[in-house]
């Protein structure tokens, strides 16, 4: 089969179950595609000699009970993988492998996946378009010099690109969801609690989850079934009955009720924005679901909670990286002056802005007015979505305000910058789930992406409602192989 | 003694100043493993050896609260007659230090386990309440040690992660003898409820004083200072008496206290600036999203409440209504748990015909200065309760003398020997058969006819001296009360 790389997961799964194809064939054409695509700059750690090695043993002695048997799989470097280098997209775990493997990629390993490499992010998952990497820009399949979104930018980019056929992301405030839209890909960003944080490098502790990236619901539904377990090595992972998402997901949606946010509705956003999200209400209709207009009133205040909330939490849980323990270590003086070159040396522009932004908020005098604040407007958040959901079932809104923007052109607008996240934020800050499925193309024939939120723990219901809407959508992904020469 | 009296008051040449004093308590939780983490933390490892994943901050580690440990914050709450929170919330402290891997420590800040509770102290002028303001869990930092070079700092974490309980009082102890009766008292309760070994030489209890002194009389509360980290009760004592009177001087010069934290140099017997209020850190609290609010059910609290020991307030009560002790005894006798059991044991193996006073004697006199002389716990003691409870009854029944007693217990100190069997091997046994006591008082009376004649015409001074002759001649074995008696009766 000469088109492997093209094949879903789901596809892929079943040919290596029939014993079709073997898992070192996989693995192979995956490489090959690989080491092709260099320009897109997906990888910032490749560990393809482990993966052959890897696949040629399970073909050896294949286990095909198992969900993912002898699949190829690339993640975001932001899961500490053992003896394989973590990096977090800095220079200041430039050097650090990890003798521990978070819970997330260890299920995704016990169903019998093999680690491709580690892909590449924004730095501390720190930003919307894989810019603030240490390691670099990453390509967008879609066309040349556009980012890919971020902060699962690599992960986004290999997927889209099949560079991996399905990957995990973590999304702290639309980083699974906003690279997904911007690179035609599916992303799942769970509820919160329902994928362990264990070993994840942390951005936002009260935000971060993991969840599957891929290219079609399906897919996405069969990876959040192999990561989302609960784990007591996370004080915040909860224990609730998971469904088996793949085997329950169903395109039947007849009577559910979706809301339409208002609030959704943004000034200045573009009138192809508009006319998808209409496209998408008539989708969701033409599946048999009825639209509700609903009010999320507090919307407009998600954005500064979110730059607020994160940034406080990522001050803090960057603090042990002061070059004492592991990583990168200026030269100092004394104590003070190695930490404080260390840190200026080893993290970037923005993790640097972020983490004064995030010192400043916790400050004596100025914590009331905003922290104790923003956690208090974070309450209002969720409480308007627990008032929706007394009268719908799920929410459909745009994953985007726009499609994908070129490399460099929002790198000197911060606030613009943060502006790519005003739909995806919300979510975060409730807790919720939400899937951003692709569902047009704008007039560069860059894909669009809308997203569907639910109710906490009901990922099988927005993943029914994404597949059945996948079905009528007909999403056909626009790549031309451009970086391949 | 008189309660005014014993008042501790600073005297300068026309004021009094009264000292206040408030004590924040860090008390290491006794537990096999560490607070957020299931490294070991055994006392003197190697260094580095009881360190986790977690306690070294590796990135992606999560903490997850060890329950034993709150489990023990809530018995030492009870302990303190304090009120449990049913919620409570972690938050971080956040600065740098080389020894804070995580660059913020894990404490309890708005929202405590354990809020207002109070501890009685015995004091010679009477009982004294202390309040209780909170008790709150939070990590131990790891240690930095400058001295193995030039110029490098190591950093041992195997403290790093501990659970510590930090026990803050309210500012109601005014002298240094109220600072030692308080720790003391602390520590014996902690000791009886196993939550805090309370060995302040190992660091498991250690206390930052907050000294303040006002005008005798006022009532308003002076500037107060922060003596940080002071690791035994006699250095506490000595920092607040240093502290307090360097305050005082300040005031009788005309000059403003700054409040500030100080340390106290144990070599010059002198507090210093470490830093002034002004240079205080912002910690940047805030509670830790890597954990959810602790919360705990009245059932678990009841749960614990139930198999709460008895503590040494209701044992000393105990002790003097059952036993009829003095408080004086009672308050000696539980003051460690180790102590109360012993004596316990004794009056358990003392049977039915014990003399209590007898026992209370031996154990806080013969005993007490053996292990002192020996520097030994009552835990290590050479001689075990039971053997003192046989050494006791033998006294009262007669078979030996007191005096003969402490021949006995000599040799019962090397291997805890039965008393019994010394009795009977060294023939010990006290001389009481009348017949014999008295054909030795006629011998005696009769090789020493002159001075029978003179006690007889009143030099009843050598009374005495017929007493030791006697003994002497009995080997120190007769019933002492016989002699005096048959002596009396054959001399008139």
């Amino acid at each position: 089969m000469s088109d492997i790389t093209k094949q879903s997961l789901t596809e892929l799964v079943e040919n290596i179950k029939d014993k079709k194809l073997s898992s070192t064939e996989v693995t192979k054409a995956f490489i090959d595609r690989s080491e092709k695509s260099k320009e897109l700059n997906a990888y910032i750690t490749e560990d393809f000699t482990s993966a052959s090695d890897k696949a040629k043993k399970f073909d050896q002695k294949p286990n095909l009970d198992l969900k993912l048997p002898g699949i190829p799989m690339a993640v975001k470097d932001l899961f500490c993988t053992k003896d394989v280098k973590t990096t977090a997209g800095s220079k200041i775990l430039n050097d650090f492998v990890p003798t521990y493997e978070s819970t997330v990629t260890e299920n995704i390993w016990n169903e019998g996946a093999i680690l491709l490499g580690k892909l590449n992010c924004d730095e501390f998952a720190m930003g919307s378009s894989n810019e603030t990497s240490f390691f670099g820009n990453v390509q967008n399949p879609i066309d040349k010099n556009l980012v890919p979104g971020g902060s699962s930018g690599g992960s986004a980019s290999a997927v889209a690109g099949q560079l991996t056929p399905i990957t995990i992301g973590t999304d702290t405030g639309g980083s699974i969801r906003q690279p997904a839209s911007f690179t035609g890909t599916v992303g799942l960003k769970p509820t919160y609690g329902s994928c362990s944080r264990y070993g994840i490098v942390a951005f936002a502790s009260s935000l971060d989850q993991a969840g599957p990236m891929a290219q079609n619901v399906k897919d996405c539904a069969l990876l959040q079934e192999v990561i989302s377990t609960y784990d007591s090595k996370d004080s915040t992972s909860i224990d609730f009955k998971r469904n088996h998402y793949s085997k329950e997901l169903t395109n039947n949606i007849k009577g559910k009720k979706i809301g339409i946010p208002k609030e959704y509705r943004v000034d200045g956003m573009p009138k192809e924005i508009e006319d998808l999200w209409q496209k998408g209400i008539q989708y969701v209709k033409d599946c048999g679901a009825e639209t509700i207009d609903i009010s999320l009133p507090h919307t407009s205040y998600a954005l500064p909670t979110y730059y607020i909330v994160a940034p406080a939490e990522a001050s803090s849980n960057l603090a042990r990286y002061d070059g004492v323990k592991y990583g990168f270590r200026a030269k100092g003086e004394n104590l003070i002056d190695m930490y404080e070159k260390t840190r200026s040396e080893g993290f970037g522009a923005e993790v640097q802005r972020r983490i004064m932004i995030g010192t400043y908020v916790l400050s004596s005098g100025y914590y009331d007015a905003y922290y104790l604040k923003a956690q208090k407007v974070r309450k209002l958040i969720k409480n308007d979505f627990d008032e929706a959901y007394k009268k719908v079932d799920a929410i459909l809104t745009p994953s985007t305000p726009s499609s994908a923007f070129k490399i460099g052109e929002k790198t000197n607008d911060p606030v613009s910058m943060y502006l790519n996240d005003i739909f995806t934020v919300p979510v975060n800050l409730a807790g919720l789930p939400g899937i951003s499925i692709p569902a047009g193309h704008d007039s560069k024939g860059y894909p669009l992406g809308l997203q569907i939120i639910g109710k906490a723990f009901d990922e099988q219901n927005i993943l029914n409602i994404a597949y059945a809407m996948e079905e009528k959508i007909d999403f056909k992904n626009k790549i031309t192989d451009w970086w391949i020469k | 003694m008189s309660k005014k009296n014993s008042e501790y008051l600073i005297n300068r040449e026309d004021n009094q100043y009264e000292v206040v004093i408030g004590l924040e308590v860090h008390a290491q939780v006794l537990s096999k493993s560490k607070l957020f983490s299931t490294s070991a933390t055994k006392f003197g490892a190697e260094p580095n050896t009881q360190v986790s994943l977690v306690d070294a901050a590796f990135p992606g580690m999560l903490p997850v609260i060890n329950e034993f440990c709150v489990q023990q914050a809530i018995k030492t709450g009870i302990g303190l007659n304090a009120k449990i929170n049913k919620r409570s919330v972690f938050d971080r402290k956040n600065y740098f230090y080389a020894d804070l891997p995580q660059g913020y420590q894990i404490s309890q800040f708005k929202e405590p386990i354990v809020g207002e509770g109070k501890v009685i102290l015995d004091m010679p002028e009477g009982q004294k309440e202390v309040g209780i303001e909170r008790l709150h869990l939070e990590q131990d930092a790891g240690k930095s040690i400058h001295d193995l070079d030039p110029q490098n700092t190591f950093v041992d974490l195997n403290r790093s992660g501990v659970a510590l309980m930090e026990i803050v009082s309210k500012p109601d102890l005014r002298s240094p003898d109220e600072v030692s009766a308080y720790i003391k008292k602390l520590r014996s309760i902690m000791r009886y409820l196993g939550t805090c070994d309370g060995n302040m030489q190992e660091g498991s209890l250690r206390a930052d004083v907050n000294v303040s002194v006002r005008a005798k009389g006022s009532k308003e509360f002076g500037t107060r200072c922060e003596i940080k980290n002071v690791n035994s009760i006699k250095f506490m004592q000595m920092a607040i008496e240093y502290e307090a009177n360097r305050q005082v001087d300040l005031i009788e010069e005309g000059k403003s206290i700054d409040q500030e934290t100080r340390l106290f140099d144990t070599k010059k017997n002198e507090t210093r600036s470490m830093r002034s209020k002004e240079d205080a850190h912002d910690y940047r609290y805030f509670p830790d999203p890597d954990l959810l609010p602790l919360e705990v059910s009245d059932e678990f609290i009841n749960e614990l409440k139930n198999n709460i020991p008895e503590l040494p307030d209701d044992k000393k009560k105990r002790f003097i209504d059952e036993f009829k002790l003095s408080p004086y005894e009672a308050t000696i006798l539980v003051s460690d748990i180790d102590t109360a059991k012993y004596f316990e044991e004794v009056v358990a193996k003392m049977g039915k015909n014990k003399d209590m006073k007898l026992a209370v004697n031996w154990i806080t006199g013969e005993l007490f200065a053996v292990l002192n002389n020996k520097n030994l716990e009552i835990s290590q003691s050479p001689v075990s309760a039971k053997n003192l409870a046989i050494l006791v009854n033998l006294i009262k029944n007669g078979t030996i003398s007191g005096k003969i007693a402490k021949t006995v217990f000599e040799l019962m100190l090397d291997g805890d020997k039965d008393p019994q069997k010394i009795v009977e091997e060294k023939g010990l046994k006290q001389q009481s058969d009348p017949k014999a006591i008295e054909a030795l008082i006629d011998k005696i009376i009769n090789d020493n006819r002159e001075k029978a004649i003179e006690y007889k015409q009143g030099k009843e001074k050598l009374f005495g001296f017929f007493v030791g002759q006697a003994m002497k001649a009995s080997g120190g074995k007769a019933n002492p009360q016989l002699i005096n008696d048959i002596l009396k009766k054959k001399l008139q």
